[in-house]
């Protein structure tokens, strides 16, 4: 069956609450639907006391989700932007990744926080951004960014049964994207990577909306001649070194594509892991694609001009020495 | 709620007296050095721990502040085992991952303590909700310092927990200080139960540093939220004796504040309480001694207890074994 981002996460939602009862969303207007539509009929289903309105509170409720998942619950969080993360830092920094480890294993947090990310439609500056770099940073929190309709639903089911802090990104670039979901789909397993093409020169490592826009390179490059295998991260913390390295061995060539700035970027880590890992492996020096250091601008013409896309990927690869025209 | 016999009454007289030499024992060994971090103690403030705890059985929970060692052993939590984790042992409560910050006794309903102000306040609410969704019947109790009020996640998790009504009695010691900062230089309002109003929260300023009144107060606020009446804030006016942390020359304050509260130590005035019950005073003085060798011995073998093997440091990080231990 054909499902859109949107229906898809909701479709997910809905069979993981119905498998299990411990299953309880919480959020500013999720028992509405959700500023997005992804919640929507879910409260008439499993009830308002499981499909809870929240106060625009993102410290308290973060909080409550975290104190909740200690005592029994399995709470899906949703945080409207991940903008409005930055009102909940304290508790998903200081408490909710750290009760594991504090606890010396005593507790854990089997809490999902949903979000949605990235720049698309003049959101502007404040609701637009890419900040997964900053919850990478935090040990004991999980972080996914899914990349396509199918993949989001078994990631998310997948970190709704995990047991540990998540941190879900999805990209509203994506959310009106389209996908056949077969009838028995095996859950990808939390920290794995997927190849999602394969190719000999060169490694796109990507992840979320830049899956897209690799995918949309890799037509450019075949024209002339260069063969680009595109790994898709997935779950960005742990992140599946693994994957990158049999890739890297292959082709030898890498480059890094993320919408968040580069500077400070995730990419600036997986680059430096590779530098350090797979120096031998690597014929010419890692690349990165990533937003200009600047905040998302509004009008369409400039939010345009300031975004990375497939032409930047293309142009990057055919600046790698041995691949140039 | 049972009226408690003299005997239970002597049971509490004794628990004050096992948090202050339980704290009066962490102080000697801050000052010897081997307590890493600074802790902080709650001596002159044993009888809102004890009032309050009294009335908790093993599934209520419980979730308190930086100064949080007397609440954890009025929950019942082991002597040694606390202590052990405040001197960053193996066999603390923690195994040596949270020290005093972050004293966590799942077993018997401590969820933690916290470092961060006012960041324990939302976690009991969520906590006091799983209770409400699960249809169990337990309650959740927050610990804070009216240094917490300045906090956002204070109002927020007030307004949220009146709306859901939530099982969660708020407890606020207003000790009058924040570090060193009194309260009249923090805020406006002097009394935290006023906050409590606007989110139409039951909520009642009491004398902290009398046992009787702090456990007639929990118990009345307990028993509504029992009977889904919650939440509840219940405001302790209380003082701490000791500095805000160990070693702290509190230079804010005037030795003539400081002796004046020294004269209303609640486990002194409790005592004279029990005294004119006709409780003698060689009683009195045995159930202190009591507490004093419990004590000892929790810090003998605690500080016997062996270090945590460094070998077990990337331990605990995630619950997923597919994910401990993991370099990122
Ligand atoms: C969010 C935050 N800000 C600052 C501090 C530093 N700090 C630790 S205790 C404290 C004062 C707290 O006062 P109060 O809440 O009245 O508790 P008390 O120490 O009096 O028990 C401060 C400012 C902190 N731990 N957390
Ligand atoms: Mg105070």
């Amino acid at each position: 069956m054909i499902h859109s981002f949107i229906d898809i996460l909701r479709r997910a939602l809905d069979e993981e609450m119905t498998r299990d009862a411990a299953v309880h969303l919480l959020g500013e207007d999720v028992a509405a639907g959700g500023a997005f539509g992804v919640t929507r009929g879910l409260a008439q289903k499993h009830g308002v006391t499981r499909v809870r309105n929240t106060p625009i509170s993102e410290a308290a409720i973060t909080g409550l989700a975290t104190g909740a998942a200690l005592c029994g619950l399995k709470p899906v969080l949703e945080i409207m932007f991940i903008d409005f993360a930055t009102l909940a830092m304290d508790c998903l920094v200081n408490q909710t990744a750290k009760y594991r480890y504090m606890s010396g294993g005593q507790l854990a947090v089997p809490l999902v926080v949903r979000t949605q990310a990235g720049a698309a439609g003049g959101a502007a500056a404040q609701h637009s951004q890419s900040l997964e770099a900053w919850f990478i940073h935090v040990p004991g929190l999980v972080v996914i960014a899914p990349a396509s309709p199918v993949e989001a639903y078994g990631l998310l089911k997948s970190a709704i049964r995990l047991g540990d802090p998540v941190l879900f990104i999805e990209h509203k670039r994506l959310y009106t994207m389209k996908e056949d979901l077969a009838d028995d789909i095996e859950l990808p397993p939390i920290g794995r990577a997927r190849i999602v093409r394969g190719g000999t020169d060169v490694t796109l490592i990507a992840y979320s909306g830049m899956v897209q826009s690799a995918l949309e390179a890799v037509q450019t490059l075949a024209d002339v001649g260069i063969s680009a295998e595109i790994i898709d991260l997935r779950t960005l913390l742990p992140l599946d070194m693994a994957t990158i390295a049999a890739s890297v061995s292959k082709t030898h060539r890498v480059l890094i594509a993320h919408e968040a700035v580069l500077n400070g970027g995730f990419g600036a880590e997986i680059a430096a892991r590779i530098g350090s890992e797979l120096f031998d492996e690597l014929d010419t020096p890692v690349v990165r694609v990533g937003c200009p250091f600047a905040p998302i601008p509004f009008a369409p013409d400039l939010e345009r001009a300031l975004l990375p896309g497939a032409q930047d990927i293309v142009r990057a690869v055919r600046l790698m020495p041995g691949l140039g025209e | 709620m049972p009226t408690p016999t003299l005997g239970d009454w002597q049971q509490m007289y004794r628990a004050m007296w096992r948090i202050r030499l339980f704290e009066d024992q962490v102080q000697r060994f801050a000052a010897a050095g081997e307590v890493p971090g600074f802790p902080h103690l709650s001596t002159g403030q044993e009888a809102v721990a004890v009032g309050v705890c009294a009335h908790l059985s093993h599934e209520d929970v419980l979730f308190t502040s930086h100064r949080g060692h007397g609440h954890v052993l009025a929950k019942g939590s082991d002597l040694q085992a606390t202590l052990a984790e405040i001197l960053g042992r193996q066999d603390g409560l923690c195994r040596g991952r949270g020290g005093s910050m972050h004293l966590v006794d799942a077993a018997n309903g401590v969820l933690g303590a916290t470092g961060v102000v006012a960041g324990n306040l939302s976690l009991a609410a969520g906590a006091a909700w799983a209770a409400q969704a699960q249809g169990r019947r337990n309650i959740s109790v927050a610990f804070f310092g009216d240094g917490a009020t300045g906090a956002g996640a204070f109002h927020e998790t007030l307004n949220l927990a009146a709306l859901w009504k939530l099982p969660v009695l708020f407890v606020c010691e207003n000790n009058g200080y924040a570090e060193f900062t009194s309260r009249e230089e923090h805020s406006n309002v002097t009394h935290v139960s006023s906050f409590a109003a606007p989110y139409a929260i039951a909520t009642k300023t009491i004398d902290g540093n009398d046992l009787l009144a702090v456990y007639a107060s929990a118990a009345e606020a307990i028993d509504l939220l029992r009977r889904d009446q919650g939440p509840y804030l219940l405001e302790c006016m209380t003082f701490r004796l000791a500095g805000h942390y160990v070693g702290d020359a509190q230079q804010y304050r005037s030795k003539e504040e400081l002796a004046a509260h020294r004269d209303k130590c609640p486990i002194e005035r409790f005592k004279r309480h029990l005294i004119e019950r006709g409780v003698a005073q060689q009683e009195l003085d045995a159930i202190g001694e009591l507490a004093r060798l419990e004590v000892q011995q929790a810090a003998d073998r605690a500080r016997a207890a062996p270090r945590p093997d460094a070998s077990t440091v990337l331990e605990d990080v995630y619950r997923s074994p597919a994910l401990d231990g993991i370099s990122g």
